[in-house]
């Protein structure tokens, strides 16, 4: 396969080599776990179990509700401790509804049924398999795994492209996945190409992983339906339009999807969770973190449960040598600010990473933009970062609607180039957010109209069975004075 | 016959003559800003903004003489959009928008609120203890007035997970 370009892009320090190669550990079990009931893109999970309730491993916590949303399971046995709220693991360090189990230690599967083989499936009973177990995107969209199988294989997608990329400096937790599991990837793929009915194949991995090349290459070898790629590394490659662009010269339309060009994009580990289903019967309920940074002493891919806290995973690599370190969950492109180590791992979290000051550049102060248009030239989507940062400073919603801001993915490219330290993906969060309480209000307002509509409504209704019971009341009474005139007579 | 023909003609005439005379002499001047206003407006004659009804706050609004903020159950959604249609400044200045709130300590279920409420907000039988819906509360401060414990405050909302917004960087000098 030939590959082209896509515009734009940086080339940070890839910082790696901490991480690299470090054979996957696995956490010891923490001894509480928390398990937001939110985990995914769509409706959050509805809990099925009891407080005080004792769970098997691999046990549903908490069904999916709605199309988009994903069922969540015990990542070990316990007791249900508590149904309550527990800090997000996201900037505004807010709650959300949280399961929290006491494990027992015993690692107790609950009951699993005998599996048919995958390939006598039908491509929908697949799919729900998939859902069933709890899979989402694993590159950290979080998107339930199952309604983009089935979406794409309506839209007639023709190639399953599995993103080994992995462009974000720091996280290995993909590399090392390759490396260690390639056999149960490629089974992965050959699974999700059946529930696709694609005919073909792609796994596309930097070239600065060549490890994880040869293995997933040696593994795919017996299949000729994939193909294994290497790509030159470049930030943010590993980003699904990109991707696409890189393997096939197609831009995805504004506002549209991956899958208008005819090809789907799912990352590495969930082409593994979705083997670990379909052969094993066993849900997501664990996943690769990757715990690295400058503040870490040692840096390690560890297998965790979903819903340890990220302190546990950061003592177990000793701990945070600098008090200063700034805790992030995913890289230190695109991931997430945490408000403290004591937030849990969720199914997206491919990265804990505590950087230094000196790591983050946080000495450096913004000052005014020179207009260089580095970030113009850097920006992968063809944006212009410095015009769109303009209007969120001086909040014309309109023009920055129309600028595109929608199709901004915070890769943080321009802000990586600018010169002057210009916080440009914070302006554009910003933006994305006030738009959106915006429209909150607007369907608050339209919902008020409703109401007060509905309460007139209401009011008209009673007037008239008033109206109607008085008219009853004088139609029975007139016969009566008729009877009684009558009787006068 | 022709003499018929030449009245009723004549007649016919003169009256669309009068007719289009008194279209254009006793014209009543219809606003199309007002109209468009009302368009916005609720519509439900609810009374809170102190206009009488919506149509007196839509002319308040097309003489100058009250604010875009006026309508309570508009929220400020609304006031922005009035705000851009009459080419004016919004007062931004109102801080978090409250909501009312219920001490379900000196709640008597007087029920004397919910009656007033005029998205319906407030749910609780007699005697039994209220609540405030807060998806459904526009805080227009109605109820608070007749609470006699004065258990009903306007508070301001504290952010959720679904409405928390990144704070706009703050630069000197950029």
């Amino acid at each position: 396969m030939r590959l082209h370009d896509f515009r734009g892009g940086v080339h940070p320090p890839s910082q790696k080599h901490l991480s690299a190669g470090r054979p996957i550990e696995s956490l010891p079990l923490p001894s509480r776990l928390y398990i937001p009931l939110q985990q995914h893109a769509g409706a959050p999970a509805l809990p099925v179990v009891a407080v005080g309730q004792q769970v098997g491993k691999g046990e549903l916590l908490a069904r999916a509700q709605g199309a988009t949303s994903a069922p969540l399971h015990a990542p070990s046995s316990g007791r249900i401790a508590a149904i309550g709220e527990f800090t997000a693991p996201h900037a505004s360090g807010l709650p959300l509804p949280t399961i929290i189990l006491e494990t027992d230690g015993e690692e107790r599967w609950a009951e699993r049924e005998s599996l048919p083989d995958p390939f006598e499936l039908s491509p929908e009973e697949v799919a729900r398999r998939v859902g069933a177990a709890g899979i989402v995107g694993m590159g950290g969209a979080n998107f339930p795994a199952a309604v983009k199988l089935s979406k794409a294989r309506q839209a007639g997608v023709h190639t399953l492209v599995i993103n080994g990329a992995e462009c974000e400096p720091y996280v290995t937790c993909d590399d090392q996945l390759m490396r260690e599991r390639a056999g149960e990837i490629a089974d992965g793929i050959a699974i999700m190409l059946h529930a696709l009915q694609a005919s073909h194949a792609v796994v596309a991995i930097e070239n600065n992983k060549p490890e994880a090349v040869e293995a997933m290459s040696d593994a795919c070898r017996h299949d000729a339906r994939i193909e294994v790629l290497s790509l030159p590394s470049r930030y943010p490659a590993g980003s699904a339009k990109q991707l696409i662009q890189l393997l096939t010269g197609l831009e995805t339309p504004a506002g549209g999807r991956g899958t208008d060009t005819g090809l789907l994009v799912h990352n590495v580990g969930t082409a593994y969770a979705a083997h670990r289903a379909l052969r094993h019967d066993r849900p997501l309920i664990s996943r690769i973190v990757t715990v690295s940074g400058g503040a870490v002493p040692e840096p390690r891919n560890l297998e965790v449960p979903i819903g340890a806290l990220a302190a546990d995973l950061l003592a177990y690599c000793g701990g945070v040598s600098d008090e200063s370190a700034r805790l992030l969950m995913g890289g230190p492109m695109m991931g997430q600010p945490l408000p403290g180590p004591q937030v849990p791992v969720i199914k997206g979290t491919n990265g804990i990473l505590a950087l230094t000051p000196d790591e983050i550049g946080e000495a450096s102060e913004p000052s005014p933009c020179i207009r260089c248009g580095r970030c113009v030239e850097a920006c992968p989507m063809g944006l212009l970062p410095l015009e769109l940062s303009k209007r969120a400073r001086g909040e014309d919603w309109e023009g920055i609607q129309a600028l595109g801001l929608s199709d901004c993915m915070s890769c943080g490219s321009c802000a990586y180039v600018c010169p002057s330290h210009i916080p440009l993906p914070q302006y554009f969060a910003y933006a994305r957010d006030m738009l959106a309480a915006q429209r909150r209000e607007e369907q608050k307002a339209r919902r008020t109209r409703e109401l007060m509509e509905q309460r007139q409504a209401r009011f008209e209704r009673q007037e008239r069975a008033k109206a109607e019971a008085a008219a009853q009341r004088r139609a029975a009474k007139k016969p009566r004075t008729a009877v009684l005139e009558a009787d006068e007579d | 016959m022709i003499a018929a023909m030449m009245t009723l003609t004549m007649l016919g005439s003169l009256l669309g003559l009068l007719l289009s005379l008194a279209a254009r002499f006793f014209q009543v001047p219809s606003d199309a800003l007002r109209e468009d206003i009302m368009e916005l407006l609720p519509g439900v004659n609810c009374g809170q903004c102190g206009y009488p009804g919506c149509g007196g706050a839509a002319d308040a609004l097309v003489a100058g003489t009250a604010a875009p903020t006026l309508c309570p159950p508009g929220g400020a959604a609304l006031a922005r959009t009035l705000a851009a249609k009459l080419g004016r400044a919004l007062d931004a200045s109102g801080g978090p928008p409250l909501l009312a709130e219920i001490d379900e300590s000196l709640c008597i279920g007087c029920a004397h609120c919910g009656k007033l409420c005029a998205t319906d907000a407030i749910i609780g039988a007699p005697k039994q203890i209220h609540v405030v819906l807060q998806e459904a509360c526009t805080g227009c401060g109605v109820c608070v007035e007749v609470c006699p414990t004065e258990c009903l405050q306007l508070r301001p909302q504290k952010p959720t997970f679904d409405s928390w917004c990144w704070p706009k960087p703050a630069l000197v000098g950029v």
